[in-house]
């Protein structure tokens, strides 16, 4: 932990001055220096409904010290999935042929486990994870580093992760299992700028080898010259992708007591995907101890390079991707929530403790995405697709 | 050459007063910086279902703060 900076005592001359200087010190400790996490317990029901698909379920995130140099930290989280996109609906994918149930109903349970030690202005962190679905087992690791200087002011931190991914699929036994390698490194610069503003710049590359596509996947071509009807055929992706992501943030303390916190990503990658995001959010506080927090965010991405609605032909390209989050599209996302941080011992054992409660709404245009189920459309000419989402996070936190 | 000259020069002075630089937000003035509001991520356990969700449905992935994982997105 950093101590108290000797100049602070020498300019306070004033006993008042001193006890209040004492205070702000204690407060200000966690701003930019290194110190571990918070030890805590949150309890989350998650869900997410839009588009044909409801995927809910619980987290458990427990954080605890080990002395005074270690945290660690243990996160048990489930995605229930039933239903499916439009695209993997309307190419009539319905059922494992093993269990005779619907593919659009399964189960992800992911296991997280980290620890973390501290070293002076120093901390390290190793992490690692596992998903499991009945179609997909992804494991992960990750490392990092992480530096505060300049008197606390600057704190500049570095990870990596990678994962080993098999992918199968439940309609098909003769599909043998495929394997992808994921590999991300990032730098994130966390720099105190004013005494009432904070920003971070990162920088985060990503590569992906193996099978990347989603084997669920098709892509429609014209079955005959007219192009009167249409066919499907499977996604056929790069065998690799690399992508570079920007991102910037800040959040300003405005002369209330309250937040403005404002961030934009850039992203490209060798697919010749681009995408802008950019974030607004104000989190403003209420005695006695409610939170109130409104956002909106807008995001926008090209397509692939090898990404069409409509083929012209079979096998027309070496690539094909008709997966609508491949293609060109735009997204709003208007979110709204609240905590109420509950009296001081109502919850034995912990120190503090809140109820939160948050919704986004999302609502997506495809540019170049089409409702293939509309009736009464010719091949090609049908509506293009968009559809809500409704996102919701109900959680309990409570602090040692 | 000249030129080389002058960004010599300029490089140099800035290294100079790089030198000089201290931290110009003291502890005592970092009270409204600790408030939790200012946290870039208050609650990990909610904002990483977040970015679940916007990994899940975007092309654009990192510099968010987030890890990668299984999808669950068929």
């Amino acid at each position: 932990m950093p101590t108290a900076a000797p100049e602070v005592a020498v300019a306070a001359t004033e006993r008042r001055w001193r006890r209040l200087a004492a205070v702000l010190l204690v407060l200000a400790a966690p701003v930019t220096a290194t110190v571990l996490p918070d030890e805590r317990v949150d309890i989350l029901y998650h869900s997410y409904e839009g588009g044909g698909t409801t995927i809910d379920g619980p987290s458990v995130l427990v954080r605890k010290n080990l002395g005074s140099s270690v945290s660690v930290s243990g996160k048990y989280y489930v995605d229930a999935i039933s239903g499916a996109s439009l695209d993997v609906r309307a190419a009539g994918v319905t059922t494992d042929v093993e269990s005779g149930a619907s593919v659009y109903s399964e189960k992800r349970t992911e296991y997280n486990l980290g620890i973390d030690y501290l070293h002076d202005r120093t901390l390290l962190s190793a992490g690692w994870a596992r998903s499991s679905e009945n179609d997909y087992e992804a494991r992960s690791w990750s490392l990092g580093v992480s530096q505060t200087f300049f008197g606390d002011l600057s704190t500049l931190a570095l990870n990596v992760s990678f994962g080993d991914d098999v992918i199968t699929r439940n309609d098909d036994p003769d599909f043998d299992a495929r394997e992808m390698q994921r590999r991300r490194y990032g730098l994130t610069f966390t720099q105190v700028l004013t005494p009432r503003l904070i920003a971070a710049l990162s920088v985060e590359t990503a590569l992906d080898e193996g099978f990347i596509n989603n084997p669920y996947r098709s892509v429609r071509y014209c079955a005959d010259l007219e192009c009167s009807q249409f066919n499907y055929q499977s996604e056929v992706y790069p065998g690799t992708r690399n992508s570079d992501a920007f991102g910037l943030r800040a959040i300003y303390y405005l002369p209330y007591r309250a937040a403005l916190r404002g961030e934009y990503r850039y992203f490209e990658d060798n697919w010749g995907v681009s995408a802008h995001n950019g974030e607004l959010r104000y989190t403003h506080p209420f005695d006695p101890g409610w939170l109130v927090e409104v956002k909106y965010r807008q995001y926008r991405q090209s397509g692939a390079n090898f990404f069409q609605d409509l083929f012209p032909y079979r096998d027309a390209q070496n690539y094909m991707a008709r997966d609508k989050e491949m293609g060109p599209f735009s997204s709003h996302t208007v979110g709204l929530g609240t905590s109420y941080q509950l009296p001081q011992g109502f919850v034995p054992g912990f120190s503090r403790s809140s109820v939160n409660l948050y919704w986004d709404y999302i609502l997506f245009d495809y540019d170049d995405f089409r409702d293939v189920t509309a009736e009464g459309y010719a091949v090609g000419e049908e509506p293009l697709y968009s559809f809500s989402a409704n996102v919701i996070r109900l959680y309990l936190s409570f602090w040692f | 050459m000249k030129t080389l000259k002058c960004l010599a020069l300029m490089l140099m002075l800035t290294l100079a007063s790089g030198c000089a630089l201290q931290p110009w937000v003291q502890p005592y003035e970092r009270a409204h910086l600790a408030d939790p509001i200012m946290s870039f991520d208050r609650d990990p356990v909610a904002s990483s279902f977040l970015h679940h969700v916007y990994d899940a449905r975007e092309s654009a992935r990192g510099a968010d703060g987030s890890a990668g994982g299984g999808c669950g997105c068929n």
